[in-house]
């Protein structure tokens, strides 16, 4: 792969937003009992961007990322996807879950082809398919294997070669990496950002890890609590492919400085 | 390591009781009516089959059992699954299920013999009755048991209603179903002799009504001793099919957990 291609951080706007977040709000339950989750979020990726969403838990980024897949109607504004307004799911949405979610009744190949097979798509194509993203996560060898005898690292990798069979507009990823350990969370940091550089697939990346959200991105969002809302937002402008040395450097360390400055000024990451 | 030994030391055991129990019977000077000796339950058992006076017997309860299994399983699963599914249903049904949940349903045989006669129609609806509910209750809570993670993800795939009951639901459920077809099994056999009892012209539950009659007890421990059998070999049947179907499921926890509901169920049969 060209980094130069890939490297460049999309600007703030561009003309083919895939998303586009226009005044939304969420509240939980009504009346005086109303808990507002997300307030007047604004926002738009581009197309092959990778966007992080940072911020405390409880700041309604979750909630955010369902909205968005079109599993929880928002209670005012509107998402659109590629032009269109998100009301229910839509099959060109990818979505990794925190957790793998994987079915243990399913093989590793039947499991990336669940999605394939909802969407009744062409069986051998789709197999053929599977069997690229097995291989490019170097699961091969492992495909007829069940869940039960990978490890967590490798389970949350079939999670997101799975969002990735049916080619959607955009990867909604809701912290993929949170129940691992550090080390292999690092690791797959630096995977997800070989995947993405080699499908160049438009990523919202939700995680409440300042220096994960640095590293993935070319664009990180970050959100405050009660109610959520946007209190900063910035682009990464560091080469890729980046390594995890790159976490070491002053231009790193002050983007983390600066997503710290932004939930200081909201009281802090409770 | 110490497996063999142990095997070897539960052998000794069982040995140990039957020696305590013979010896037990004859020194104390039991009479055969009261508690046989084990060689005597022993002979009764071969004369019974060289005579070929048991084997239609067991045919009979077995066909009673299997016929009423699967009748009652696959009502059972029907409206389970009905039940799970819809809320609109589960409202309705819920008093007539909660009304029959505590009733004992062996207490209903005599009037399923008056209502279906001697033969093996009355049999059959009694060891249906009896093994429906366990599958019913265990179906609800195994289809109702899908992680809501799992259910989003259908979700956002829009996975229609159906493909989420086949996809996902359904498989899901297998292993609580499985414990309850389990349960369902034995409930279905103690059903089909509970209606013996109560008036029949065949059977193993008819062949110890009249061997209690006639005070042949050794042919009492021998019939029960073949009834235990059918019911580890039925049992046996249904634990095999669960493994081969079941190779993925490592929860036992979630297995554990519908066993107890299940059981708690065993109470009222």
């Amino acid at each position: 792969m060209d980094a130069s291609v890939s490297a460049q951080a999309q600007p703030f706007h561009s003309a083919r937003d895939v998303i586009a977040v226009r005044t939304l709000s969420l509240a939980y339950g009504s009346g005086v009992n109303a808990v507002l989750a997300l307030k007047n979020i604004d926002f738009s990726i581009g197309d092959g961007e990778f966007v992080s969403v940072v911020g405390p838990s409880g700041c309604g980024k979750s909630t955010l990322l369902k909205i968005l897949a079109g599993l929880l109607p928002p209670t005012s504004g509107e998402a659109f996807l590629k032009g269109t307004p998100i009301r229910g799911a839509r099959r060109d949405i990818g979505v990794v879950f925190q957790t793998p979610v994987l079915f243990p009744w399913r093989s590793v190949l039947q499991n990336v082809m669940l999605p394939s097979d909802v969407q009744r798509l062409d069986k051998t194509e789709m197999r053929a398919r599977a069997m690229d993203l097995v291989n490019l996560v170097g699961l091969n060898g492992f495909e007829n294997r069940y869940p039960r005898e990978l490890s967590g690292g490798m389970q949350q990798r079939v999670g997101i070669i799975r969002a990735l069979i049916h080619d959607p507009a955009i990867l909604l990823m809701d912290e993929p990496f949170g129940a691992l350990d550090a080390m292999t969370r690092e690791s797959m940091n630096v995977e997800l950002q070989r995947i993405w550089m080699e499908r160049r697939k438009t990523v919202l990346f939700i995680t409440h890890s300042t220096a994960e959200a640095v590293f993935l991105a070319d664009r990180v969002i970050v959100m405050t609590a009660r109610p959520g809302e946007i209190a900063d937002e910035f682009a990464v402008d560091l080469p890729r492919p980046r390594n995890l040395d790159v976490m070491n450097t002053e231009t790193f360390g002050a983007y983390v400085k600066r997503i710290r400055a932004a939930l200081n000024a909201d009281g802090g990451l409770d | 390591m110490g497996t063999v030994r142990n095997f070897v030391l539960r052998l000794l055991l069982i040995g140990a009781v039957l020696a305590v129990w013979e010896f037990g019977v004859g020194f104390f000077k039991i009479p055969q009516f009261i508690l046989p000796s084990p060689t005597n339950v022993f002979r009764a058992l071969y004369n019974g089959f060289a005579s070929g006076l048991y084997l239609p017997h067991i045919g009979t309860t077995l066909t009673e059992t299997i016929y009423g299994f699967v009748v009652g399983t696959v009502l059972a699963f029907m409206l389970g699954t009905a039940v799970a599914l819809s809320r609109k249903i589960e409202y309705f049904l819920y008093p007539f299920i909660v009304m029959f949940q505590a009733m004992p349903k062996v207490a209903l045989a005599p009037l399923i013999i008056v209502w279906f006669g001697l033969g093996l129609t009355s049999k059959v609806v009694n060891a249906a009755l009896v093994a429906f509910f366990p599958l019913m209750v265990n179906t609800i809570v195994g289809l109702r048991s899908a992680e809501e993670d799992r259910v989003n993800l259908m979700r956002s795939l829009a996975a229609s209603r159906w493909q989420i009951f086949w996809m996902l639901q359904l498989p899901n459920a297998l292993p609580y179903i499985f414990a309850g077809l389990e349960i369902a099994m034995i409930f279905a056999l103690i059903g089909a002799i509970v209606a013996e009892f109560v008036g029949a012209e065949k059977g193993l539950g008819m062949l110890i009504q009249s061997m209690n009659f006639t005070m042949d007890v050794a042919g009492q421990f021998s019939v029960l001793l073949i009834l235990s059998v059918l019911g580890l070999l039925l049992n046996g049947i249904v634990a095999y099919t669960r493994r081969r179907v079941l190779f993925w499921d490592t929860s036992r926890d979630a297995d554990a957990a519908s066993k107890s509901q299940g059981q708690k169920q065993g109470g009222a049969v």
